[in-house]
């Protein structure tokens, strides 16, 4: 009977296969985990590198999407099973999160040893997103808990030959807000787009908007209104929200952006469907590879005040943390170290189109890309910050500006709405203490 | 008497290996939900802070966002137990007829099930773009030029055409059932109907319909469960956007567990849509057995 | 009453509509496909800004490259087996459950049922980690075991569901001829329901093959070895971050659809054999 074979045969492969997966244990190889799925094979052969140099064996281990690597590492925390080194995923409150549990290192020593030698070949502030000063909100001791593999930040491009087509200068890129809404009008008489972006995913508005308080207000009134001191209802704050308002009021964005994800704008942008987008410095690579002979040029987001500078997101791009609870854990702080070194730094770069996280690795840059690199001193981000929002009341505000771009709140409702959750939530905060 | 004991502890094995792997592997991450509902933890920390009710409490309360995303998924949950499941039963009834080509279309049919989520979402961004898209192409070549739009960002059409998206994703499964609940149908019947002089119309009336109602429960009851549950379709399109306008009860347990990392707020919104889910199926299952009597 | 010209019109007219209308859902269905396999078979480049559906300068190297820096052989190989073994299992515990609740009687049918049902209910992510705690604490994490069985729990529901429906239509007389045979439940259930439910466990097979075949999310919380990763974790190499080679993923995700069509297929014959093919004289 031919049916009867059918339970036979499975379990003769069924064997075959469980056979075959028996551990082969080794007490010094490394094991690393990570989400990046575009340098596996980059990552492989620094590993079989490393291996010819010193002898001990590394694992560089996958897990793609970030979603999935994000709930594995969260997991494999609850039962102590995560590997040598990881990367956290997510905002700093995270990381301390994981930092407080006993999981992280502090790699403090290793990074200012010899008067910090390797703290000096790396970007600062992207180095300075994974450590903790005294006082910090998070109440993490003092330290080092990562190092940033590399950086990235995120600015304006503009469309060479749309400028030229409605009769701007596609060598003065608009500098002030009103210069941006003048071009957007020109660019709007030709019925060329404007600006194209991933504000599907909210995190790019609250960049912009990050972007605009900053320029406004600067770094103290941030602060004091992450500390509640200052209300979100405040001229500033309402002001910041105004600007998206006047983009959607004067028609300066593309068709579509509130609800487009990034990978969408980014065709959009390379195919010259619109004249502006706002992107990270990856998009050089991903613009080169849909169409090379795109004509393009970097700028800053449009100035919106004298009073303070201008500024823009950015920091590292990834960083691997050192498992606290491995038995190899100088070994693995080496390794990081190794990786970060200029060779192996220059190899990832020149392989993965990324940039460096080691200054002295930046070789052969395409102009573009030069320019992001040049600009990495004027970054900011959440995570520089000592401490953080309330992650409701970002979604609020991010959420809140979408309903403003599709004309259903005012920016003054928004402030309001945006502040009445920051108060529940430092009254939650009250309670608890 | 000692023989019927045995016969009940005999059907007990029929279940014994479904209820052997579910005490496994249900029971345990069920109760864990259960237990975190009713704490504060942002699912790293190896502490955690109890709250008793609170979260069940804020969601009722303060929580309007949850329940516009809950509405949000009935609404497309209404579309697609009409539009989608008349779609798949028209064609599962073509193919039940032996048409021409009929095998072909079979096959065809189930396709976008199977296709992956990742083409969905790039050719449906690209129909429904605001200017290069194909829809508005189509509009404006037969002159209705004020419907243009850009369908996945303008409110009032960015949830109805998620919901196309999903009943175009999705009457395949209902297609395949229901062709084999009509193929399940002994033919006899049919030739008895015809002999009795029956038209086509009273053959379905008095012929399928009866056989096919327990068939048609079920494809309802999946539906329901797969549309409220419907999330990566928004994710690959719109990302719950404009505003809060495609939100649904799965993206915002994602969003309030990863986004916002509260753990145990998650959980409870969970719990919260499980028992909706199960509430409505009791219901649905209840109607079924109402109609399969009343005849 | 209609004359005969008449009717044939009316039945020509019928069909036509029905022609029509197949013809077109057909066409919406078909067209992603052809879109992926086209972009299968483009650049980079060209694959946003070319929209021919047969591409000038078809790339068919794409299609070895896919192959070998997805690493497709080994994972081909476990998915073809993770499928296999999910499926089995499914269908031989999920039919023996749903004949309990279509037909035998016991204390406790209907709380059983409703607790399976129930699984269906919660959305899983809340229970992931809950359920990497439970494999660790058996032993199963980075095993076959550890992903197959997850989901072989996670199909019952469905399948008990759907095999309960149809078991339910199946024709009492017929068993009831069997037990006078002197056939035991079992027997019963092994060479008289279950032929007959032959449609019914068609569709499980599809819906769950379909299922375990797409599945990442699990395989990457339960497994580390690359060795026992499933197809899906092929494709990912082709989605970075921040740039997707959108042809080489084509590529991959056509080779990653076309044994789910064989499945159908080969499953959709049941379907439609069903019971037209005479297995109630048995």
């Amino acid at each position: 009977m031919t049916h009867r074979k059918k339970p036979w045969i499975l379990g003769v492969y069924l064997a075959a296969l469980l056979a075959g997966c028996a551990q082969k244990q080794n007490s010094s190889q490394l094991t690393i985990w990570h989400w990046m799925s575009d340098r596996e094979d980059t990552l492989q052969e620094l590993a079989g590198r490393y291996e010819t140099a010193t002898g001990i064996p590394v694992r560089f281990e996958l897990f793609a999407p970030s979603e999935a690597y994000s709930q594995k590492v969260k997991a494999a925390a609850q039962t102590n099973t995560l590997p040598d080194v990881f990367g956290v995923l997510g905002e700093k409150r995270d990381l301390a999160s994981f930092i407080l549990s006993g999981h992280v290192a502090n790699i403090a020593e290793e990074i200012n040893d010899q008067e910090g030698a390797w703290r000096k070949l790396l970007f600062e502030k992207p180095l300075l997103m994974n450590e903790f000063d005294a006082g910090n909100g998070y109440g993490v001791p003092v330290g080092t808990y990562g190092v940033p593999l590399d950086v990235m930040n995120i600015q304006f491009l503009y469309n060479k030959d749309l400028f030229r087509q409605a009769g701007l200068d596609p060598n003065k890129p608009p500098v002030t807000w009103r210069d941006f809404l003048a071009a957007n009008a020109k660019l709007k008489e030709k019925g060329i787009q404007g600006l194209v972006s991933g504000w599907g995913e909210i995190w790019l508005i609250e960049c912009l908007a990050s972007n605009f308080a900053w320029n406004i207000m600067g770094q103290d009134k941030i602060l004091a209104t992450l500390k509640g001191k200052v209300l979100y209802t405040d001229s500033d704050w309402v002001r910041v929200l105004k600007l998206f308002q006047e983009m959607r009021d004067q028609g300066a964005l593309a068709e579509g952006v509130v609800t487009m994800i990034n990978k969408r704008a980014e065709q959009i942008f390379a195919n010259g469907q619109a004249a502006f987008a706002m992107n990270g410095s990856w998009c050089v690579n991903v613009y080169h590879g849909m169409n090379p002979s795109l004509d393009y040029g970097v700028m800053l987001p449009p100035r919106v005040s004298n009073t303070y500078p201008q500024v823009i997101w950015g920091g590292a791009g990834s960083n691997f943390m050192v498992n606290a609870k491995s038995v190899r854990k100088e070994q693995a702080a080496a390794f990081l170290k190794w990786l970060t070194a200029k060779e192996q730094q220059v190899y990832l770069a020149t392989q993965t189109r990324n940039l460096p996280s080691n200054r002295e690795a930046l070789v052969d840059l395409p102009p573009i890309l030069a320019e992001f690199v040049n600009d990495m001193d004027r970054t900011v981000h959440p995570s520089l910050m000592p401490l953080a929002e309330f992650p409701l009341v970002t979604e609020a505000m991010t959420k809140g500006i979408q309903s403003i771009l599709i004309g259903e709140k005012t920016p003054e409702e928004l402030a309001a709405q945006v502040q009445a959750v920051k108060d529940r939530e430092l009254e939650k905060q009250m309670a608890q203490r | 008497m000692k023989v019927r004991l045995k016969d009940t502890f005999e059907n007990y094995f029929f279940i014994l290996p479904a209820i052997v792997m579910f005490a496994t592997f249900s029971i345990y991450p069920f109760f864990k939900v259960f237990q975190l509902s009713a704490y504060e933890w942002d699912g790293i920390s190896s502490t955690m802070r109890f709250v008793g009710l609170a979260n069940f409490w804020d969601i009722f309360r303060h929580n309007t966002v949850w329940w516009t995303s809950v509405w949000n998924a009935v609404y497309v949950t209404l579309l697609a137990l009409t539009f989608q499941n008349i779609l798949a039963l028209l064609l599962a009834l073509a193919c039940d007829r032996k048409i021409r080509g009929g095998h072909v279309y079979r096959v065809i049919f189930y396709l976008p099930p199977v296709l992956s989520g990742i083409v969905v979402g790039l050719i449906w961004s690209w129909i429904y773009d605001g200017n290069y898209g194909l829809l508005n192409h189509w509009l404006k070549a037969i002159g209705l030029d004020g419907l243009t739009r850009s369908w996945l960002s303008d409110p009032k059409t960015a949830l109805t055409s998620v919901a196309v998206i999903h009943m175009w994703k999705g009457f395949g499964w209902g297609f395949v059932i229901l062709l084999a609940g009509l193929q399940n149908i002994p033919r006899e019947l049919y030739e008895a109907a015809r002999v009795d002089g029956a038209n086509a119309w009273q053959v379905f009336k008095e012929v399928t319909i009866p056989m096919m109602i327990p068939v048609f429960i079920l494809v309802a009851i999946l539906t329901v469960l797969g549309t409220m549950q419907i999330f990566d379709i928004i994710i690959s399109t719109t990302g719950g956007g404009p505003g809060y306008h495609t939100e649904v009860p799965v993206t915002r347990i994602l969003s309030t567990m990863t986004g916002t990392s509260q753990f145990g707020y998650a959980c409870a919104e969970g719990i919260i849509f499980g028992i909706l889910l199960l509430l409505v199926s009791l219901f649905q299952m209840r109607i079924g057995k109402t109609f399969r009597q009343a005849p | 009453m209609y004359s005969v010209t008449q009717y044939r019109a009316k039945r020509f007219g019928l069909k036509l509509v029905m022609q029509l209308f197949c013809a077109g859902v057909a066409a919406t269905c078909l067209f992603p496909l052809f879109w992926m396999a086209a972009s299968s078979l483009k650049t980079q480049e060209t694959v946003f800004s070319d929209f021919s559906l047969l591409p000038s300068n078809p790339q068919w190297l794409n299609y070895v490259n896919a192959w070998t820096k997805g690493g497709f052989g080994v994972y081909f190989l476990n998915s073809i087996f993770y499928s296999t073994v999910v499926v089995v299992g499914i269908v031989l515990i999920s039919s023996l459950a749903a004949y309990a609740f279509a037909r035998l009687r016991f204390p406790g049918r209907q709380f059983f049922f409703i607790l399976f049902l129930a699984t269906m209910m919660i959305p899983i992510p809340g229970a992931f980690i809950a359920l990497y705690v439970l494999l660790n604490k058996l032993g199963l994490i980075n095993t076959h075991w550890g992903y197959i069985l997850p989901q072989i729990n996670g199909g019952l529901a469905l399948s008990i569901f759907l095999l309960k429906t149809f078991f339910e239509k199946l024709p009492k007389d017929l068993e009831d001829s069997a037990r006078i045979d002197g056939c035991t439940k079992w027997g019963i259930y092994w060479h008289l329901a279950m032929p007959l439910a032959k449609p019914a466990i068609a569709v499980v097979v599809i819906f769950n093959v379909l299922a375990v075949w797409n599945e990442y999310l699990l395989a990457m919380l339960v497994l580390t070895d690359k060795e026992l990763m499933p197809l899906q974790r092929g494709l990912m190499v082709f989605q970075g971050a921040h740039i997707t080679q959108y042809p080489l993923l084509m590529a991959g995700m056509t080779i990653s659809v076309i044994p789910i069509v064989v499945v159908y297929l080969l499953m959709q014959r049941y379907i439609i054999e069903g019971i037209t093919a005479g297995a109630i004289k048995g």
